[in-house]
């Protein structure tokens, strides 16, 4: 009972951190808190879920899809909202402000255009099939959300450290200016980032809309607070602090559900949040006060 | 008779409705003027109505104490939550409040002694024309002197460059602290305002959405002066009795509002700057006055 605990807690945090992995990343290079964020996690989930029964793909290729399209709308929405803000110079209230209006525009514009109601995948072995691992049991799909968390990590922290293309990204998160005047295209790797995180918040949609089979216009919010729990736990735009605070929090979560009331469960991600401004406002690794300093 | 009766009763809602949100504005601007973004004004709105509501149920405390005391749980609240993200920088506080309206409801909905997911009805309507504007016509010139004076130029240095602020001698963490008290009992005072002239308050009404829409009064005004927040107010709760047809599409125009503004718009509608005692204004002019 209490391996199985731990192996939903692990699915939990694992859906986390890679929710929060994009949005924490998004902060780290364009300084921005994008709270589109959460629509992309709706936004991939549907186009999946479109994919699926329009096109006919497999679940694992209107996974990807899907991804994919939250990933180009996050160009979009990039470009659209936050490029104008960026060249006047505006405050980062009003981008956080910006964002806000769009979230709010783009979640009603899906409810009026979807309904509210709950849309569900079509059943396949890969939902539907329930493997035993000794004490614990699990579906494809947990196993597959388990081992994306390490595979994203590692093909971010690999991107970002052995590449020219990651070291020209922290350039650019470091100084805009010094990394345009020494060649970088800064305009571009911008739309770059855009892409990657959005496809990480699609894709974290895509798994947590196929694991609970349940895929509707406002999925995203609940997961922003979280989302925010988590990078603000971590420390703001510091990856593995997320990944910490991710497997954490979803710990904190099905052991609180499990093992004191299921009420109580909503409000753990809000407590950890503000004990951590109170007590860790730099983050866990305390990594978010060398970088504003 | 019947038609006009409720024609009557629907303008009256419009009008106290007006006022409190008229209120709410100003509780935004309060720390929007410091560039600190809180998404709990809802939250604080509703816990003022709780509180207001509780008090007027069951004991027989004066209107004004009551209303006292709903603004206050509400400025406690807010330090509790807020006041570590203060000393960080202004999204914090966006970031430190963002989530208590939901965890709130979930408060409200699992206590029955709130009414449980019923909410509070039967509150007595407390609250009239004259206490609704008396307040906001209070507040409103309580900002307008406190814009003009010291503290108006303490908070406009703080929001065009916090450094150089601290660097003055002006103590910013003291004045964020201060304003986001204020903020949260503004909020509270609207929030009991409400109770208690609509009689019955429920759960799902401080959420997200609320707080968004408190947010674009005082964004479509602009915060220049304590007047741009209330203008949006006015603007923006008529503005649904006018394009009633638009009704399920109203939260995508409060967005495009938002975004819009944001974008070209920067200063809100009534962007003008407040003219101070001393009569010396604007950044020219200060710039080459003695001090």
């Amino acid at each position: 009972m209490f391996l199985q605990q731990l192996f939903n807690a692990l699915v939990l945090g694992s859906v986390y951190a890679l929710f929060a992995l994009g949005f924490t990343l998004t902060f780290g290079v364009l300084r921005v808190i994008n709270l589109l964020y959460g629509f992309y996690f709706a936004a991939g989930a549907f186009a999946a879920l479109a994919a699926v029964q329009r096109l006919g793909l497999g679940l694992a290729a209107a996974g990807l899809a899907g991804a994919a399209v939250a990933g180009l709308l996050g160009v979009a929405c990039d470009g659209l909202l936050l490029t104008r803000l960026r060249r006047t110079r505006a405050p980062e209230l009003s981008s956080l402000i910006v964002t806000l209006g769009g979230v709010l525009l783009m979640n009603s514009l899906m409810q009026s255009l979807f309904g509210a109601g709950v849309r569900r995948f079509p059943v396949t072995p890969l939902t539907d099939r329930v493997l035993s691992l000794g004490p614990v049991s699990a579906t494809p799909v947990q196993l597959v959300i388990v081992a994306a968390v390490p595979a994203a990590v590692a093909a971010l922290f690999a991107l970002l450290g052995r590449t020219r293309l990651g070291a020209a990204i922290r350039a650019v998160a470091e100084r805009p200016e010094t990394a345009a005047m020494m060649g970088v295209n800064v305009g571009a790797l911008l739309a770059l980032v855009s892409f990657v995180s959005a496809f990480l918040a699609g894709g974290a949609g895509v798994l947590i809309g196929v694991n609970f089979n349940a895929v509707q216009p406002y999925m995203g919010e609940a997961m922003m607070l979280r989302g925010f729990a988590v990078i603000v736990i971590g420390g703001l735009g510091d990856i593995r602090g997320a990944l910490a605070a991710g497997l954490g929090l979803g710990f904190l979560e099905v052991m609180t559900a499990g093992y004191l009331s299921s009420e109580l469960k909503d409000a753990v991600p809000f407590a950890c949040l503000i004990l951590a401004l109170w007590l860790r406002p730099a983050g866990l690794f305390g990594l978010a006060a060398a970088r504003r300093a | 008779m019947d038609s006009l009766n409720d024609f009557l009763w629907a303008y009256q809602d419009l009008i106290y409705g007006l006022g409190t949100n008229a209120i709410l504005a100003l509780s935004m601007y309060a720390v929007l003027q410091l560039n600190q973004l809180s998404l709990g004004q809802a939250a604080f709105m509703g816990v003022g109505a709780y509180v207001g509501a509780l008090l007027s149920l069951h004991t027989g405390l004066p209107f004004a104490l009551v209303l006292a005391a709903a603004a206050a749980v509400p400025a406690a609240l807010a330090l509790l939550i807020g006041g570590p993200s203060l000393r960080l920088s202004g999204v914090h506080l966006a970031i430190a409040t963002i989530g208590l309206g939901e965890v709130l409801r979930v408060a409200y909905v699992n206590t029955p002694a709130l009414g449980g997911a019923m909410g509070l009805s039967g509150i007595p309507e407390r609250a009239g024309f004259a206490a609704i504007y008396g307040l906001l016509a209070a507040v409103l010139a309580g900002l307008v002197l406190a814009a003009r004076s010291k503290i108006g130029r303490a908070c406009e240095a703080i929001r065009e460059d916090e450094d150089a602020a601290r660097a003055m001698g002006i103590d910013v963490t003291a004045y964020k602290i201060a304003w986001l008290a204020v903020s949260a009992a503004l909020a509270g005072l609207a929030g009991a305002l409400n109770a208690h002239y609509s009689s019955f308050i429920g759960p799902g009404e401080y959420g997200f959405d609320t707080a968004v829409s408190i947010l674009s009064f005082a964004i479509l005004g602009g915060i220049a002066t304590p007047f741009g927040p209330v203008a949006g107010a006015v603007v923006l709760t008529a503005l649904p009795e006018v394009l009633r047809p638009l009704h399920d599409f109203r939260l995508v125009v409060n967005g495009l509002i938002i975004v819009g503004v944001v974008l070209f718009l920067p200063r809100g509608l009534l962007g003008f700057r407040m003219r101070r005692t001393g009569g010396l204004s604007g950044p020219a002019r200060g710039a080459t006055r003695r001090v």
